[in-house]
Order: structure tokens, then sequence, then C-alpha cells
């Protein structure tokens, strides 16, 4: 088995095969991040650039660490730093970029579609670091990672999906990855936050929290964009997180080794309570140390080998 | 036609072993400070049975590790093809240990170039010595072995075959006509 693709988009595109050699090559991986010299001479003389046109923390310094400890040059350009203040287009961005010679670039874009353009445009490798509401791949390589660690598989899972599924590409992206890998997927948020025919992608919907997390082995909880507040999708914070914190009380309707996930930033208090962020069930900070194995796979089996 | 031949049969493999372990001992004046690493696949097993020897001779458990080299061979960049990583297990420092690194095969040195670089990022050993069960020879590089069960000169169109009942369900070593140049 082995991985031809030039590029990481989505989830969408990835075979099973695909999607288990990224996990397995990740969990070879973990172990260089445990070593006192957490480094590998693998991709020395190779350049990796992270294009964010978009805010992030966890995504951006996870590729850079990632890149780092493979010995690959990593350069980051943030959009509020570079000439797109000036007007530049993405085109335009990426043309220069390309003329520099880099071997992968990773994007961030608001737009959907975005790192596809890119990846049709331009010779180097292209990884999808979130685009719009579309994909966030390697947040739910990263998801899948955990679940499989933690739980010794993926296949016959029960996992919930709760949040505003609509504008979330981590659960769109968790939803094909999921679905192909044999667990059984459940969203639930208010109304106006699903998407119309999301049963389509072969998940089941509730309306409630509560129904959706009875006899779940995993929770993954979404972020609720509180720039979106501005957009009038809901009445009000108090009201979403009256029906659709995950807290102390309602947890105790999924499995008792319940997992909990999130892709952060949590907003504590508003979709997660603080103890259940911080308690036993929580794994959020294993699929953060998680993210930096799964995106050294990525880079290793992208441009590991000739360019 | 397939020529094929085999040099050593199980009982060979195992006083070679045996050999090799009393030598590791004698070199290294007993176990203290003494280690053993494997290098996948086949230098693995060779190690948990050298490591069995030991226990045996000596009463003493020594730490055994487990090495990929993957990500240091010096041929990644020219290859179109990734090889498949597998985990590398050294749950334990090796500054100041008396290492000693087991493969199967010793032929042109690469591996144990790669490998030597590998145990440098898990701390500053005493030293490093070599412990193969067959010294094919065609060294690229100026490496030799200080322990070898077999020395079996060989062309460079015959490829040298070690099985073991761990993966391959039988013990021998088998020399072949193959398509290396």
């Amino acid at each position: 088995m082995e991985l031809t693709k030039k590029d990481i988009l989505g989830i969408k595109d990835l075979s099973v095969d695909e999607i288990k050699l990224i996990l397995d090559t990740a969990e070879s991986f973990i172990e260089i991040s445990t070593r006192e010299i957490k480094k590998v001479p693998t991709l020395r003389g190779k350049t990796v650039v992270n294009l964010f046109f978009e805010a992030s923390t966890r995504t951006r310094t996870s590729f850079e660490i990632a890149g780092k400890r493979l010995s690959a040059d990593t350069i980051n350009i943030s959009a509020s730093t570079s000439s797109v203040v000036k007007g530049e287009t993405l085109i335009d961005t990426a043309r220069n970029l390309e003329a520099m010679n880099p071997d992968a670039i990773v994007i961030r874009h608001s737009a959907a579609g975005a790192p596809h353009m890119l990846a049709r445009m331009v010779k180097q490798s292209i990884i999808n670091a979130g685009d719009g509401a579309h994909e966030h791949p390697t947040q739910a390589l990263l998801d899948m990672m955990t679940i499989k660690e933690k739980k010794g598989k993926i296949s016959g899972l029960k996992v919930a999906i709760i949040g505003d599924i609509s504008h979330s590409r981590v659960a769109r992206s968790n939803i094909y990855g999921l679905t192909k890998m044999g667990a059984q997927v459940i969203v639930a948020g208010p109304a106006m936050m699903l998407p119309r025919d999301i049963e389509q992608m072969g998940v089941v919907v509730h309306n409630s929290l509560e129904k959706a997390i009875i006899g779940v082995d995993i929770i993954m909880m979404l972020r609720i964009q509180l720039e979106r507040q501005q957009q009038k999708i809901f009445p009000s914070l108090r009201e979403y997180s009256n029906y659709f914190c995950l807290n102390g009380q309602n947890i105790k309707l999924a499995k008792e080794d319940v997992l909990v996930m999130h892709p952060g930033p949590i907003n504590r208090g508003i979709e997660i309570a603080p103890d259940i962020a911080d308690g036993p069930y929580s794994v959020i900070l294993d699929q953060v140390t998680n993210g930096v194995a799964v995106r050294m796979a990525l880079l290793y089996l992208l441009i590991g080998g000739k360019s | 036609m397939e020529q094929k031949k085999v040099v050593m049969d199980a009982d060979g493999i195992d006083r070679s072993l045996t050999r090799i372990a009393y030598e590791i001992l004698e070199k290294n004046k007993g176990t203290a400070d003494l280690c053993l690493v494997g290098i996948r696949t086949g230098g693995v097993f060779l190690a948990e049975r050298l490591k069995k020897k030991i226990t045996g001779m000596e009463g003493v458990a020594i730490p055994l590790g487990i090495l990929d080299i993957t990500l240091y061979r010096d041929d990644l960049r020219l290859s179109d093809r990734k090889p498949i990583l597998a985990k590398t297990d050294i749950p334990f420092s090796l500054d100041n240990k008396k290492v000693v690194l087991i493969d199967d095969v010793l032929f042109t040195g690469r591996t144990i170039r790669a490998a030597m670089d590998a145990l440098i990022d898990f701390g500053r050993p005493k030293f490093i010595q070599l412990a193969v069960l067959i010294d094919r020879g065609h060294r690229e590089l100026p490496i030799r072995a200080d322990f070898v069960g077999k020395n079996l000169p060989s062309s460079l169109w015959e490829s040298v075959v070690v099985k073991l009942t761990e993966k391959n369900g039988i013990d021998e070593v088998v020399i072949q006509e193959g398509s290396q140049p």
C-alpha cells in the first residue's frame, strides 16, 4: 500500500486503505515526539510553506512542529502580514510561492475549494488545513487516530457529533472518515445548524443532545462559532448552552467509557462544561498530541520520496 | 531457473547465536550497562533470542530495544517509493550504555550507518558494537561487525535470505540467484 496522491484535499477522496496507511504511519511517528532529541533527518532539505488566511494556533503550530521534527524547513505566512493586505490574489500569491520552489504548501482559507484550486495550479503538494465550511482532513485524521488509539478500533463504534454541523468542516471531514471506517455517526444541533439532507451522508440526525448521545462510545463537541453570533443563527448563547452544552448530568446517557472530543478552541461553559473538558472522559489534549503525528505522517507520505 | 541453496539450518543458526551470546558476554565482561537493539525486522527476532540466551547464562535480563531505520535511510530522497514506517521502541536512555546493535545480514553497511545515526539521537552510548548472523561482504561504507555468525562470500547478483520461525515459520539461511545487479 502506498499513498500515490500529490495532495491531501479532503477525506472524501481518500480510500479506506489510504486512511489506514496514514493512521498506521502516524502511530509510528508518536514516539519521535517523546524523545529527548525530537528530530529525525527524513525531510532534510525540503521546504514546507504554511499559508494561513484564517486565524489558527493549533493547526499552524502543529504543522510547523511536524515539519521541524522531520527536519524540513517550515515557513509561516499569515494573511495579515502578507501581500494579501496589499490586494494580491490567492493565485498570484501561490504562483510566487511556487517560484521559490517549496515542496509542500499547507493552506487554510475561508473559501471552500481554495486548496483544490491551488492543487490544480501548482506542482507542489497541497495539504488542506481547513477550507471554509468544507473539509478539514487533518483534523478528522487525528480524531480517528485518537479513537483508534483509545478504543482499539473505529469500526462498529457509535459517534455523536454535536453542534453547528452546517458550518463545521470538522464535522464534514469526520462524517466522511468515520462512516468510511465503519462507525455509526449521529449528529445533533439546533435545526438551523443542521444542513438539509445531511442524512444523505449516512448519518442519523437528532434535534436534541440527550437523544443523540444515548449509548454512544464517542461524543465530539463542536465549537460554537462565536463570530457567527452576528448572523443571528441562534437566539442567544445562553439558550444554546441550555440545550446543547455537554455537562456532568447529560453525559451519563452515553456509555460509561465514553470519550469526549473537541477540535478546539473550546468555549468553556457554552458547548462544554469545564469539568467535562478537564475531566476523565476528555481526550482533547491527546487529540492535539496526535495531530503532530498525523501531520508528520502526511508530510512523510507526500514529500518523503523523490521530488 | 532459480538456484537455491540452504547454507545454514535451524541447528546452525542456534549454535551461532549461542556462540555470539558468549562472545558478547566475554567481550563486555558481563552484563553491566549492556543493552541490545534489534533492527527491524530480522534483527528484532535475533535480538530477542540473544536476550533469552544471555538471561539464561547470566540470570540477568538486559534491556532490549527495537529500531526502525526508515527515517534515517540515505536513499529516501532517491526513490519514488516511501517505505512503510514501523515503530521504534527504545524505552530506555542510551547514555553511557554498551549497545549491541543486531541485524540479520550485513551487506553494504548502509543500514548500519542509518541505525547508528538513529541510536545517537537516543543518547550517547559508551560504545556501539555490531552483531550479525550473516556477513555477506560488499561493503560500501567503512563498517565491520564485532560478532559474526557466518561469513558468507556471495556475488552481487545473489540474494541472501535469513528465514526465522517468528516470521517465516522456519529457521534457515538461503542463498539464491536474485535480480540484484
